[in-house]
């Protein structure tokens, strides 16, 4: 019988605690399929975060480290350093990575440093369940703006991609989404060159993926999938921003 | 080797690439900058990397990774920095990794000051961050003994998978003395099968993590830890004992004050004829209880002497458990004590003695 999916070398057979619905999943599978498909199971070494991804290292079968919120960039350039031939990949929310880790990601970024930052742009704190984060959309409702975020009150959401882009260090940024197979290919690719950026040592690489959170948006999948094109793509344009 | 004069900055920077110390990451902060001024220029000679961190919270993560990684790592910083990085020390210390990490102090709380102080004594020996953990932490009194506590502290923390702590001030760091780079004992330490170096099937693949969400599983961890800490008292305590044969009275000083205390009671014995000695913790953390329990057995009183407003003097308590009356004497946000207040108050010490009274 033909083969007609198989799940990445890269996943372990823990199974994942993300929510029914959630992008995690296919996220997961995306970087670990380029992983396994450039030969570099062995050299991988992946950091985790603080948030909805904090056990991802019971499901990437690499070396795994998990970090302090926010600072998976300053512990993947400490692995990066001391083992340069290795792939080091960061995985983190955008609670993590563009609110209190924004300093960590910014300055990864401008040392050029030769990581990987795998970002979920979700527009909430998933984890603890809800709340505003830097990337929420004007008027959306969260658990800590329940009367929809007010620009006047806590300003705009940030475009990580856009402003890393405008680093010299960085010398690949992009932006997919994972609401439709089209896009998911796409992410794909660009996963790949972000990693094939890292491993050529031409500085920093980030992949920004558009992401549902169904439960904490109080949505379906198919109406969180729905929600992500009609809301997010127009704040959060899908491209690739920076390509060395 | 000849004797070189070297800052103590330097010294420590010297003594950590002497060690096998091949990366350092670090932030600016006086009075401790030599360090990675130093690091900067030597670690590349070497074939090392010496990266200068947007923050200190950032420069201790960086030596997670590193730490996590299996390399020989150190990160220097001094009080406020410190306070910064705690955060950092404390998963560090929970996911057993090795490192070394120099606090230069200056005076607090808050900026505080950049001259030299004592006040981050609770934070370096009680845990400092978040959690239940302990660091080795050394506290050298001259440059060369600086040096020396350098090398020990990689090979202790290689040894037990604890970071250990060098804790100075801004006297030690500045200070210019001649110091000899001595080979500490070499200890035999196992291979680090443990660090993320890439998962290769042949060992365990490799976590450097300190999340345990299972109460059993983080109150398991605990335990481990603490089961460490209890054989890295039984074997690093280290301290020096100066003229306490005949002590009546038993100064505790560490570090700088020590010095100062050394020399108030050469004094205080030929002018004052006062009977004092030094019990000097060189680790403050393992502290050495058992030392001055035992000289609570024939002295009749203790003096800590701290530039703190009053921190060391509580371990000294515990030690001496309520046999001896424990005083203390303390001066702190840069101001450095003179040997004669020190006299002063073993003076007052003998003459409450004497009365028979405890003061």
């Amino acid at each position: 019988m033909a083969v007609v999916f198989k799940k990445s070398s890269m996943i372990t057979d823990v199974p994942f605690h993300y929510c029914p619905g959630c992008t995690h999943g296919i996220a997961h599978r995306l970087v670990a399929e380029c992983i396994e498909e450039m030969g570099l199971e062995k050299r991988a070494v992946g950091v985790c975060p603080v948030g909805c991804a904090v056990f991802a290292y019971k499901y990437f079968n690499c070396d795994m480290y998990e970090a302090a919120h926010g600072r998976a960039p300053a512990v993947a350039t400490g692995a990066k350093r001391v083992h340069p031939q290795n792939l080091v990949f960061t995985y983190q929310g955008d609670g993590d990575l563009a609110s209190i880790g924004m300093a960590e990601i910014v300055h990864a970024a401008a040392r050029g440093e030769k990581i990987t930052a795998i970002f979920i742009n979700n527009a909430i704190y998933g984890m603890t369940s809800g709340q505003m984060a830097p990337t929420t959309l004007i008027g959306q409702k969260t658990t800590t703006s329940p009367y929809g975020r007010d620009a006047e009150h806590c300003g705009y959401p940030i475009r990580v991609s856009e402003m890393l882009s405008t680093l010299d260090g960085a010398a690949y940024i992009a932006r997919v989404s994972m609401h439709d197979i089209p896009n998911i290919n796409k992410a794909k690719k660009a996963v790949r060159q972000a990693f094939e950026t890292q491993m050529a040592g031409k500085g920093f690489s980030l992949v920004e993926f558009l992401s549902t959170c169904p439960t904490n948006w109080g949505k379906t999948p198919v109406e969180s999938m729905e929600w992500l094109k009609e809301h997010m793509l127009p704040y959060y344009p899908l491209g690739v921003y920076k390509e060395a | 080797m000849a004797k070189i004069l070297l800052k103590g900055n330097e010294a420590i920077a010297e003594a950590a690439i002497k060690a096998g110390c091949r990366f350092f990451f670090g932030y600016p902060i006086t009075p401790q900058n030599q360090i990675p001024e130093y690091m900067s220029r030597r670690l590349p000679e070497v074939g090392g990397t010496f990266l200068q961190a947007e923050s200190e919270i950032s420069a201790i993560n960086m030596v997670y990774g590193a730490a996590g990684a299996g390399a020989r790592v150190m990160t220097s910083s001094s009080s406020p920095g410190i306070s910064l990085k705690q955060e950092g020390i404390s998963y560090i210390a929970c996911a057993k990794l090795p490192c070394v990490i120099v606090n230069m102090v200056r005076s607090g709380p808050g900026l505080g000051g950049i001259l030299a102080a004592q006040s981050d004594y609770f934070q370096a020996v009680k845990g400092g961050g978040h959690g239940d953990y302990r660091l080795i932490v050394y506290a050298p009194n001259s440059v060369q003994e600086a040096a020396d506590c350098v090398m020990e502290a990689f090979e202790a923390s290689d040894c037990y998978r604890v970071p250990a702590m060098i804790l100075g001030d801004g006297m030690i760091g500045q200070m210019m003395e001649p110091v000899e780079f001595r080979e500490p004992k070499k200890r035999a330490l196992p291979e680090k099968t443990w660090a993320a170096t890439g998962y290769d099937g042949k060992k365990p693949r490799a976590v450097i993590n300190s999340l345990y969400i299972e109460a059993e599983q983080m109150n398991e961890v605990c335990n481990q830890l603490a089961a460490t800490y209890r054989q890295i008292e039984q074997n690093e305590t280290q301290y020096e004992k100066y003229m306490m044969d005949d002590a009546d009275i038993c100064v505790v000083a560490y570090g700088t004050t020590s010095r100062i205390a050394k020399n108030a009671i050469n004094k205080a014995r030929a002018e004052f004829g006062i009977k004092a000695g030094i019990i000097r913790p060189i680790t403050v953390w393992p502290f050495p209880t058992v030392v001055i329990a035992d000289a609570a057995q024939r002295c009749k009183a203790f003096l800590a002497a701290e530039m703190s407003m009053g921190q060391m003097v509580e371990d000294v308590r515990l030690s001496v458990n309520g046999k001896r009356p424990v005083h203390f004497i303390g001066t702190t946000g840069g101001v450095i004590p003179t040997p004669d207040m020190i006299i002063n108050k073993l003076c007052a010490i003998k003459e409450g003695i004497s009365h028979g009274g405890s003061v």
